[in-house]
């Protein structure tokens, strides 16, 4: 448990809290200064222009990671005997690479990198997830930072900056190979269609209804699919570890169900990682085919 | 779920990366693990190459040895004719070596007895001759007889 003793409802709040860094909105005692938020409530009222500091720490150290890595073994890469870490990645791209392949039918050299750091990127992310969810906290908390989360997919912001960047390139593929009037062709001729021109008219809107909420809800699935698994992965971890405060029987069952559950989450951080880094290829392949 | 800032923070760190990695990771893996391809293709190809010299090596070698052994056993049969020639040859040699030394011994010994001969018939009219003197002495002249005496050298 953290430092301050605190009922559950306030332990499970405490961990749910991002590090925000924002302004403090008229009313609040310190209002009209910039500082870290000291409850969910000052975090929501910073509106738009504040940080989430500790998602975004963390991210930024967990892709810095996965740079350095396989920038390593980029750097000593040869056609020679591998070894054990240039194997590693290798092995690991050749599986990228096989993936994009595999749904890209197009010739684009962003897609497989992209793939690659969307799939190593949030791999790591979901990978603090596994570390026992007191710990960075706690340290946190002898710092003197009243709040720390260090799963940066749980948080919506990271994943849905994610998926709007993947959005963003799916609308500048779209526009870039099918022509902007290729693409409003897409958005508005189909599904429905028909010869008489008339009738065609009053498709495109009904088109335009259905195929926009299929474009929206691509970014949007994507995101909330990969946030809504680690947040509920990341509560299930915060229940167990509320158990180790009742006792030492309910403790040890704690344990082990902390450890049943670890393993499994292997299996969900590496499918969640693997779905969005395919999902991704899969959308990217769409906005590059031309439509007949 | 509040959104704030970090979205845009986190969707230019996002692109810095996917950037980087586009520039400086994935092609030079990729450029390895396709030269590589490429050497054990390479690697595949001389082996199978190598296979078949091998091969081939080990049927001249075959042939090599069948002729080497024909030529050998050819060899053996000639140097056996030629035994058998010299062997011929020194036997014919020798019959007429010995033939030779016969025949001239036989002409030698012919040569001795004509000359005995000769030697014989001159002391034979020699010895007639002085019979014949001693015989005739009183009656006849020697030089009316000599005639006689002649036909007499010739005949023995």
């Amino acid at each position: 448990m953290s430092a301050a003793p605190e009922t559950s409802a306030e332990y499970i709040k405490h961990h749910l809290t991002n590090l925000t860094f924002g302004k403090f909105p008229e009313g609040h005692e310190h209002a009209g200064h910039w500082g870290f938020a000291h409850s969910m409530q000052d975090a929501a009222s910073f509106g738009f222009w504040s940080v989430n500091v500790d998602s975004m720490l963390f991210s930024i150290a967990l892709g810095l990671f996965f740079i350095w890595i396989f920038r390593k073994a980029a750097k000593t890469a040869t056609a020679g005997v591998p070894g054990s870490w240039q194997n590693f990645v290798e092995w690991v791209i050749e599986f990228i690479d096989d993936s994009v392949r595999g749904s890209f039918s197009g010739k684009n050299m962003l897609v497989a990198p992209l793939a690659l750091t969307i799939f190593m990127w949030i791999f790591f992310m979901n990978l603090m997830d596994l570390i026992p969810v007191d710990w960075f906290p706690a340290v946190a908390g002898l710092l003197g930072v009243g709040h720390l989360k260090i799963v940066p997919s749980t948080d919506p912001n990271i994943t849905f900056g994610l998926s709007l960047s993947v959005f963003a390139l799916v609308l500048f593929y779209s526009v870039k190979i099918k022509g902007p009037g290729g693409f409003a062709g897409e958005l508005t001729l189909m599904p429905f269609q028909t010869n008489n021109k008339i009738v065609q008219a009053l498709f495109i809107p009904v088109n335009f209804l259905l195929e926009g909420v299929t474009l929206i809800s691509k970014p949007v699935s994507l995101s909330l699919r990969l946030f809504g698994n680690m947040y509920a992965g990341e509560m299930i971890f915060i229940l167990i570890a509320l158990m180790y405060g009742g006792g030492v029987v309910l403790g040890a069952f704690g344990g082990l169900l902390q450890l049943g559950w670890a393993i499994f989450h292997i299996l969900i951080i590496t499918l969640q990682a693997f779905i969005f880094m395919t999902l991704t290829i899969v959308y990217l392949d769409m906005a590059s085919q031309e439509h007949h | 779920m509040n959104f704030n800032a970090t979205l845009i923070g986190q969707s230019i760190t996002f692109l810095v990366f996917v950037w980087f990695c586009m520039k400086f990771i994935w092609p030079p893996i990729m450029n390895a693990l396709a030269e590589r391809k490429a050497k054990i293709a390479e690697g595949l190809a001389a082996a199978d190459r190598g296979k078949h010299e091998q091969e081939l090596a080990k049927k001249r070698a075959t042939e090599t040895l069948q002729e080497a052994k024909q030529q050998a056993a050819e060899i053996i049969h000639r140097a056996e004719k030629r035994a058998a020639d010299i062997v011929d040859e020194a036997k014919h040699d020798a019959v007429e070596e010995g033939n030779r030394v016969k025949a001239a011994a036989q002409a030698e010994i012919e040569q001795e007895v004509n000359r005995a001969r000769e030697t014989l018939r001159g002391q034979v009219v020699e010895i007639a001759t002085a019979g014949a003197a001693r015989i005739l002495k009183r009656e006849l002249d020697a030089s009316a007889n000599d005639e006689l005496i002649k036909d007499l050298v010739t005949r023995i």
